[in-house]
């Protein structure tokens, strides 16, 4: 029994093994090949990037994970012989601080009401603002650039931040948060006197610290990888993210792409490894739609 | 008589302060969201945004044999009706194996989650290093003998979307499966062992009941997940793919660069239908699922 208990492990232990390389297979490849010099990611995938300049292209193609030579040369291109990708890298810090922080903070307040009074009314906008976040992008996108367009915001940074700021995405998490907070501690800080306001953030917001980390953490990848919105709201390249621009890097570039995609991943990567506990739990607690 | 009165009052005073703090994101909701989308509703029933004649269900009736929508629809159907399943039996298999006590599986979760991380840019690369015509997973066929696959120009292109699909959602649901396999109660599961219960009736009887609710979920989570996947799909392969890939986010693109309002408008009352329906029937079913579990 105990030896059938053994076995059966080391196979899932393998297959996990196996599905843990697949999994991280794209980023460990993104990170490495971002050392590349031009000339060995020409020779390695030229082709399948018909790049046109001239330079050695082997006639099959070569995953390969470790560089020949470690070569720091995409990074100088993209970090300091280009301002472009800085550009693009600020453009994409100004349109997703304030989306984030702002939308948990709209957020918690919304999420504040809907934990402190119940009622048909109330669980009815609940439950509109469930199907609002349970709606395709594409279908949000006509209504965006309708609204956009009257008043004005189309093409400037507000078109992106605004209806950001306002998804519903948050108010959901965080009032499941909230509903947790035990209701004595309020009652009891009504008894001695406390205003709404003052329950509200001496008492509901200390208690969530750690889900308004998990969920500013689920906010910023999503924006942060944003491409869609961007490609329709915000036509005017200079002002785009780097995570658009990062798509549509040519062909001739691609050992840049990796570095430069390397140097995006960074803020996720930090805000992963320092919070992924909160990460999890900010995920496991949106495991069910009904509060 | 007082009292009733008295308590009346507290309640509109309670609801009016309600109101306050949810103003802000109601007041934005309303702007950004709500209204513009009783205006696309109002577009999808009129005939122009010039003269406005108001002519019922006529856009809907030629989008139905707008042959772009048609062939649209039957794709996005196709590719959700293979991927949210896979999603959810994927991730509930890889949940069960990380509950089954194997070393390292810290790590293991943090591996599965790291794609959640890739910018979109680096993903789409990395596809087309594997599965160009010139790519890995051909050298990898060739050495065993076997002809190559134009991957992305055959019918095998939504196999190359559905992995990366997986490949960037499973980790995500796998977290929820393994917090609803949390919060099954262990007596059950500690009753069900001294009784000799097989693993097999563990699981149906007692694990899936418990996980019914997040079952539900992660099935509505990867239905829109699988709406997201045109990203990718576009980078991959540009505003005209191979047919099978063609997804009705192509349409509404393509639509919008025409700027047919009416067309666009149409189209998005109908998916937005089509959501509120699927998810008004997962709501009923996690309702008759997971009534005698949830205590």
């Amino acid at each position: 029994m105990r030896k059938k208990r053994y076995f059966s492990r080391g196979v899932m232990f393998l297959l996990c093994g196996i599905f843990a390389v697949a999994f991280l297979l794209p980023t460990v490849l993104t990170i490495t090949n971002s050392f590349m010099a031009e000339s060995e990611i020409k020779s390695n995938y030229g082709m399948i990037f018909n790049t046109t300049s001239g330079g050695y292209v082997s006639e099959t193609v070569n995953l390969k994970f470790i560089p020949d030579r470690v070569s720091f040369s995409q990074y100088i291109t993209g970090l300091i012989k280009s301002p472009e990708y800085l550009i693009k890298l600020w453009n994409s810090i100004i349109l997703v601080v304030p989306i984030v922080i702002f939308q948990v903070a709209v957020a918690s307040v919304a999420a504040y009401s809907f934990t402190r009074w119940r009622g048909k009314i109330r669980s009815g906008i609940f439950f509109f603002y469930v199907i609002l976040m349970l709606m395709p992008y594409q279908v949000t996108l006509v209504p965006n650039y309708l609204v956009s367009q009257w008043l004005g915001l189309l093409n400037t940074r507000w078109s992106i931040i605004l209806p950001g700021i306002f998804a519903p995405f948050s108010v959901f998490l965080l009032t499941k948060f909230m509903r947790r907070i035990p209701y004595s501690l309020i009652e009891s800080a009504k008894m001695d006197g406390a205003g709404e306001w003052q329950i509200f953030t001496r008492i509901c917001l200390p208690q969530c610290r750690s889900a308004l980390y998990s969920i500013a953490i689920l906010v910023f990848i999503d924006y942060w990888n944003m491409v869609e919105q961007p490609l329709i709201l915000l036509q005017d390249t200079d002002r785009q993210p780097l995570s658009v621009f990062l798509s549509s890097i040519n062909a001739g570039e691609i050992g840049l792409a990796f570095a430069m995609a390397t140097v995006y991943m960074i803020p996720s990567l930090l805000l992963f490894l320092h919070g992924e506990e909160y990460l999890v739990e900010g995920i496991a607690n949106s495991g069910s739609v009904k509060g | 008589m007082d009292a009733l009165k008295q308590k009346r009052r507290e309640r509109r005073a309670d609801f009016l302060r309600s109101l306050c703090f949810l103003a802000p994101s109601l007041l934005g909701v309303g702007v950004f969201f709500i209204l513009p989308f009783g205006v696309v509703v109002y577009y999808s029933l009129i005939d122009g945004v010039g003269s406005q004649n108001f002519v019922f269900l006529d856009n809907f009736i030629k989008l139905f044999h707008n042959s772009a929508f048609l062939t649209a629809s039957k794709n996005t159907l196709t590719f959700s009706l293979m991927a949210v399943p896979l999603a959810v039996v994927l991730a509930i298999v890889l949940a069960l194996m990380l509950e089954a006590r194997i070393p390292l599986k810290s790590q293991f979760r943090t591996f599965f989650l790291s794609p959640m991380m890739v910018p979109v840019a680096s993903v789409v690369l990395i596809w087309q290093v594997l599965f160009n015509y010139n790519g890995t997973v051909n050298e990898f066929l060739l050495a065993f003998g076997a002809d190559k696959i134009d991957w992305f120009q055959s019918d095998y292109a939504m196999i190359v979307v559905l992995l990366l699909f997986l490949w960037k959602n499973l980790g995500y649901n796998m977290i929820l499966f393994m917090a609803g396999l949390a919060n099954i109660p262990r007596e059950l599961l500690e009753v069900a062992d001294v009784e000799g219960a097989s693993e097999a009736y563990k699981f149906f009887s007692i694990k899936l009941r418990y996980l019914s609710p997040t079952v539900l979920f992660v099935t509505i989570l990867s239905l829109i997940n699988s709406f997201k996947v045109f990203r990718e799909v576009y980078l991959l392969t540009g505003d005209y793919p191979y047919e099978t890939l063609y997804m009705l986010q192509h349409f509404m693109n393509n639509t919008f660069r025409s700027l047919d309002y009416q067309k666009l408008s149409a189209a998005a009352v109908i998916m937005a239908l089509v959501m509120v329906v699927i998810i008004a029937l997962l709501f009923l079913a996690e309702d008759w699922f997971g009534k005698d579990v949830e205590g």
